[in-house]
């Protein structure tokens, strides 16, 4: 590695770039690629893509399987790298559970809930029906929102949710009345994809444990961003997938508090998620191999421990603090520009490195498709959160989001084509 | 600039001054069209006369939440088809969709398309087809209902 700061201080921004492989290509007219969606995915390491490759040129072969050496050391791959990411977490690798995406991650919760109905006594505190409530808030991406309004398709319970303020915080003033006897899960995110907004989880957490609620936290853009340690988060799950923190895509992490996966049923069932099988039925082995059924994404996983080495090494508040001077640099540099509106809070308190905006006259696919030319690579649309979109009048955005590959000058580039494509569209 | 080839100064013209845009009465089928992806939408009306074969369409009316591509394909399309039968209009927009999904290397038919060969450029950027087809597909769709209820009324 050659990048590596070590201990607290600043990144050597140059040197992490020359680990990406794909920052080193042209777009659009020979241009340089100016990569501003690494919310949307990011790029990869040659550390992590090493690691990956190494795995199945070496130790290739299906984890906890097979009566052999490979097969041997493909487990031993698999659950060293959930000891890894467990260690990013500060969490105990039992409560490590791969699964596909962040995505599949909340859909086995909320699918775990409703299957809690036929489980057996120890799955009661998991169960929902007519009359209980599932929390949630306006400004969720529809993998945090839509697996619970189906939860309460299926049971009949009712979705209730949190509201946002018109700088895209989640507003709590009425959060004595949403958070009551009824409620059974509060899920929300953990840092917001659109506005960056990062709500406080663990004063909502405490809330809702103290009426026994489950509190489930979407980590998809906090966990890549900043140091996370799940015992001081307050909630009792936390999703995040590994393609947007440096790690290749195709698996995602549920952490959940040990006794809870113990008592939880399982969502997706299949091999090598159980105990004894026999024709009538079948019982299940203890978390996390109760809920990873099928052949594991074992090369995926160790990649996504090599991401965690490679975010550890730069430290983890070296990252924060990078992309909050990027963000902050960014909210200054766009709020100067003509008819441009910022969706969230315009500064740096509690906020993270998404900055997405609506320019007067303009529509985002056409920003984006100017900054494209000019090599910059955003997201236009809604960004998976279109009852947030609504909620801040807003029909689509054009979003920025930054990470440690990211530089200044990049962002200058952003607000210089953003002018670009106002001049273009003749707006101003 | 590349996208110029895109945004050619007959889309910018109808993006800037829609014809035919609003919602007008009477009409025979009204249709929701949103793209999934960006949220862009699309109310469309249709307003027949005569039914079956000789079908005429006498109106298009819309009202379009989006971006310059879809907004400029609802104005054309509107501008094109209104006064054209059914049938015309159908060979049109099956000269449109396959000029779209040609990623810029259909030679298109000026004379069935007009103004809708400005589009070709939009052709190359794959995420833009369903801004230029929007419009298009919910006419095709508001079409078929309003078919269907004047051949109830014949």
């Amino acid at each position: 590695m050659t990048a590596l700061a070590g201990g607290i201080g600043s990144l050597d921004i140059e040197a992490i770039r020359s680990d990406f492989p794909i920052l080193g290509r042209a777009v659009r007219g020979g241009r340089h690629l100016i990569y501003l969606d690494s919310g949307a995915t990011s790029h990869k390491p040659r550390q992590v893509l090493d690691a990956e490759r190494d795995f199945y040129t070496t130790r290739n072969a299906a984890a906890h399987r097979g009566a052999h050496l490979l097969g041997e050391e493909a487990t031993d791959a698999y659950e060293g790298a959930r000891a890894r990411i467990a260690e990013f977490l500060r969490a105990d690798p039992g409560e490590i559970v791969f699964t596909k995406s962040a995505t599949e991650a909340v859909n086995l919760v909320a699918y775990a809930m409703s299957n809690a109905a036929t489980a057996g006594p120890q799955a009661n505190r998991f169960s929902v029906g007519p009359g209980d409530e599932v929390l949630v808030t306006e400004s969720e991406h529809h993998a945090n929102l839509v697996p619970w309004q189906q939860l309460c398709e299926r049971t009949g319970a009712t979705l209730r949710w949190f509201g946002v303020t018109a700088d895209g915080r989640i507003d709590l003033s009425d959060i004595d009345e949403l958070i009551n006897g009824r409620t059974k899960v509060v899920a929300l995110t953990h840092q917001s994809n659109v506005t960056g907004v990062v709500p406080p989880v663990a004063e909502v957490a405490a809330a809702a444990h103290k009426v026994g609620a489950l509190v489930l936290a979407d980590g998809a853009q906090s966990v890549p961003h900043r140091p996370v340690d799940v015992s001081a988060l307050g909630a009792d799950f936390l999703v995040f997938s590994s393609h947007k923190m440096l790690g290749p895509s195709g698996v995602g992490v549920l952490w959940g508090r040990r006794e809870l996966l113990e008592a939880m049923p399982p969502f997706i069932s299949g091999g090598s998620m159980i105990e004894i099988v026999r024709m009538e039925s079948s019982t299940f082995l203890p978390p996390p191999a109760r809920f990873e059924a099928g052949v594991p994404a074992a090369a995926q996983a160790v990649g996504l421990a090599a991401a965690c080495d490679y975010l550890d090494a730069l430290g983890m508040v070296n990252v924060a603090a990078h992309e909050e001077a990027l963000t902050a640099h960014a909210l200054d540099a766009l709020a100067a520009v003509e008819g441009l509106r910022i969706l969230g809070p315009l500064d740096t308190q509690d906020r993270g490195g998404a900055v997405s905006f609506v320019l007067a006259g303009i529509h985002p696919h056409d920003v984006g498709q100017v900054l494209d030319e000019l090599g910059i690579a955003v997201r236009t649309g809604h960004h998976c959160a279109w009852p947030l979109h609504r909620a801040l009048h807003a029909q689509a955005s054009t979003r920025a989001t930054f990470y440690v590959y990211n530089t200044h000058d990049e962002v200058d580039a952003l607000a210089d084509g953003i002018r670009q494509a106002q001049k273009f569209f003749g707006t101003v | 600039m590349d996208v110029e080839s895109m945004y050619q100064e007959i889309i910018l013209e109808h993006y800037r001054r829609p014809l035919h845009a609003g919602l007008r009465e009477p009409f025979d089928a009204q249709v929701q069209h949103v793209n999934p992806t960006c949220g862009d939408e699309v109310t469309l009306r249709v307003t027949l006369k005569d039914a079956g074969d000789d079908a005429v369409i006498a109106d298009v009316s819309y009202e379009a939440l989006g971006c310059s591509i879809s907004q400029a394909s609802a104005s054309v399309m509107a501008d094109m088809i209104i006064g054209k039968t059914v049938a015309e209009a159908m060979r049109i927009s099956d000269e449109f969709l396959t000029l779209m999904q040609s990623r810029g290397e259909a030679e298109a038919d000026e004379d069935v398309l007009g103004d809708a060969i400005a589009f070709a450029g939009v052709s190359k950027f794959p995420a833009r087809i369903k801004c230029a087809l929007l419009s298009w597909m919910a006419w095709k769709d508001a079409t078929a209902k309003a078919l269907i209820k004047t051949e109830e009324q014949a």
